[in-house]
């Protein structure tokens, strides 16, 4: 089964010149049962094919006319289990949230419960067509409906546009609406303001929305500059983007009082709501003056993201901002039958000032269904303790590493649910990214490293509330000892990691000459 | 022939009516393996202060500043085929463009180099 790797792209460990522990050099490169695997179009061949088709008649018509395809096109096929074992194969080399303790930072990488996912299979909302009439599908309009309750009522607004995909498109949502705002009052401003501590998807969803971004310092504690953004404040400006909690790990704590000086100048207030788990059950971002505040559901309410997707990125709406929310959306009649709200019954419904809309149809049902049952089965109390422990292990783990490794916002009070740290004190050369790849060997996804900006060598550490104590000072403990390293100097960092079933990959030589397809 | 240096970590050449702009020997370092410039268009005014290129490390995108106001004359080609020439020679090859001064006072606002090798000490 396992051919030569004839793409060279072979495992560069030490063991395979010296043995593992010792032990023996194998001759097909695997560890036991730890099986090394080669590319697909390695183990294929072009006369292999895992489903048996009928023949095709040479002389059946075809409608394809000149577009036929006229000669072979040289994909390899596999059968069935070798399909199977392979991609089961790279699944045993990989590391998910399923496996152990995911700290990457402004990911929120939390469990997500086994219920959320049997919810989500019932064929009721699995085995449907955006397309079935309204009638068959009442129970799924019913889910979407009643999340959409819970999301406007957890942020204190007015309303909620369901269908955009992820966060980043959650935010040009957002900033659709309040573009369209503004013209429907004839306002030509045209300015974003944009804090160095807020999410770096901001600056770029004002300027793909089609306005001017400008940046706002931070205070040297990590919060935005409330006196400079009062001074750039203006007839000029549409909007500001703030982070809260912000990509320090803090919370913006004059939040309120730059919102109403915001609303003074007759701007809108956006909030980046990626952090929202720090603060759900606890804060309505309604209450502070937010006019528009994506919902990461993959983040807070615990719908699986670990492949890159599927996201969800709800938006809730203040008052001046929900007539011109995207369609479609659910509403019930006074029958009780949920509508979904599109172009032809807008008028109906009296929403006739939609911005038009984000996606082609509904949003992500699956991550509907998931949010909603944690929702639900948290309850209210639930969800604030989801915040309180997030928050909780978070400031465990920075006060648990600030006597030895650089805590730049250490003094600036508790953080929120994620802990920032530098790598100012490191010796002989050694970076946050060794110390990161030296996690790999002590068994932990990395945190995320080089982010945000404003700190150098950043790394940033969210535990989420998943984790027990226990499994928190077992990280701290390794965390420690790879500090410790670098600290001191240890040349032997550099080279790390040395038991991923890869060691350290040329990132640089992946960006520079990426090799795209695969050369026979 | 003069050399000037901006506080966000660009130099700047000037001869004649001519400079030459690009990222310091310490902006290199900091960014660690460069992988992608994005150089102006020749033709472009760009303002002191102000976007004027965005060069991509393994790291992270950083906007490049124009340390005087001016008109882009002349790119370096080399660059879009090999980006590593920052690393190698940021302050020689590895030069970003050429540009117009368009007010030379600009210039007495920006650092020579002891005062730039001093501003980089109290980094």
């Amino acid at each position: 089964m396992n051919a030569p790797n004839k793409s060279g792209w072979k495992p560069e460990m030490q063991i395979a010149e010296s043995g593992f522990l010792g032990g023996p050099v194998t001759s097909t490169g695997n560890r036991g049962l730890m099986l090394e695997e080669p590319l697909l179009f390695e183990i294929g061949r072009a006369d292999v094919t895992g489903v048996d088709l009928p023949g095709i008649d040479p002389q059946a018509p075809t409608r394809l006319g000149g577009l036929a395809r006229s000669e072979a096109i040289g994909l390899v096929g596999l059968t069935e289990p070798e399909t199977v074992r392979h991609y089961t194969r790279l699944s045993r080399q990989n590391y998910g949230i399923d496996l152990g303790f995911f700290p990457l930072g402004s990911c929120t990488m939390k469990h997500n419960p086994r219920l959320n996912e049997k919810m989500a299979r019932l064929p009721g909302f699995a085995d449907i067509h955006p397309l079935q009439p309204v009638s068959t599908v009442q129970g799924a309009l019913e889910v979407m409906n009643e999340l959409a309750h819970w999301l406007i009522t957890l942020t204190g607004m007015h309303g909620v546009a369901m269908s955009p995909k992820a966060g980043a498109h959650g935010e040009l949502c957002g900033m659709l609406c309040i573009r369209a705002a503004l013209e429907a009052r004839g306002d030509t401003r045209d300015v974003v303001l944009v804090p160095e501590s807020a999410h770096g998807t901001n600056p770029a969803t004002a300027a793909f929305a089609g306005f001017r971004v400008e940046d706002i310092p931070a205070t040297p504690e990590g919060r935005v500059d409330v006196a400079a953004l009062k001074a750039r404040l203006g007839p000029d400006v549409a909007a500001v983007m703030i982070t809260n909690p912000n990509t320090c790990g803090l919370f913006e704590r004059d939040f309120r009082e730059m919102a109403d000086a915001v609303h003074a100048a007759g701007g809108f207030v956006y909030c980046d709501g990626a952090n929202f788990n720090a603060i759900v059950g606890k804060v309505r971002p309604g209450d502070l003056g937010v006019d528009a505040m994506h919902i990461n559901l993959h983040k807070t309410f615990s719908t699986p993201h670990g492949g890159g997707g599927p996201g969800s990125g709800p938006v809730v709406l203040s008052e001046a901002l929900a007539p011109f929310g995207p369609m479609p959306f659910t509403a019930r009649d006074g029958n009780g039958v949920v509508h979904l709200v599109e172009e032809e019954s807008a008028a109906e419904f009296g929403h006739t000032e939609a911005f038009g809309r984000m996606t082609a149809f509904h949003g992500q049902m699956g991550m509907f269904t998931r949010a909603l049952t944690y929702i639900l089965s948290h309850g209210a109390d639930g969800l604030k303790q989801v915040a309180e422990d997030a928050v909780l292990n978070a400031n465990y783990i920075l006060r648990s590493m600030e006597d030895i490794l650089h805590a730049p916002f250490g003094a600036s009070g508790p953080c929120m649910h994620e802990a920032l740290f530098g790598d100012k004190d490191f010796t002989n050369g050694l970076s946050t990214l060794d110390v990161a790849k030296g996690l790999i060997d002590e068994g932990y996804h990395p945190m995320t490293v080089y982010f945000p900006l404003v700190v150098h060598g950043a790394m940033l550490v969210e535990p989420t509330e998943t984790e027990s104590k226990a499994a928190i000072d077992q990280f701290i403990a390794a965390f420690r000892g790879v500090v410790e390293r670098a600290l001191e100097g240890d040349e032997a960092l550099k080279q790390a990691p040395y038991y991923s079933p890869r060691r350290r990959l040329d990132e640089t030589g992946a960006a520079r000459k990426p090799k795209l397809a695969f050369e026979g | 022939m003069p050399r000037y240096y901006t506080d966000e970590h660009e130099w700047i050449d000037v001869e004649d009516d001519v400079a030459t702009v690009g990222i310091t020997e310490y902006a290199q370092g900091q960014l660690g393996d460069i992988v992608f410039v994005e150089l102006p268009e020749v033709g472009a005014m760009i303002e002191q202060g102000k976007d004027a290129a965005v060069v991509e490390s393994v790291k992270a995108a950083s906007d490049v500043y124009a340390p005087i106001t001016g008109e882009v004359t002349e790119t370096n080609a080399a660059l879009e085929e090999d980006p590593s020439l920052v690393n190698s020679s940021p302050e020689d090859a590895g030069w970003f463009f050429r540009m117009t001064i368009a007010a030379p006072a600009e210039l007495d606002k920006l650092m020579d180099e002891d005062a730039y090798k001093a501003f980089v000490e109290d980094l």
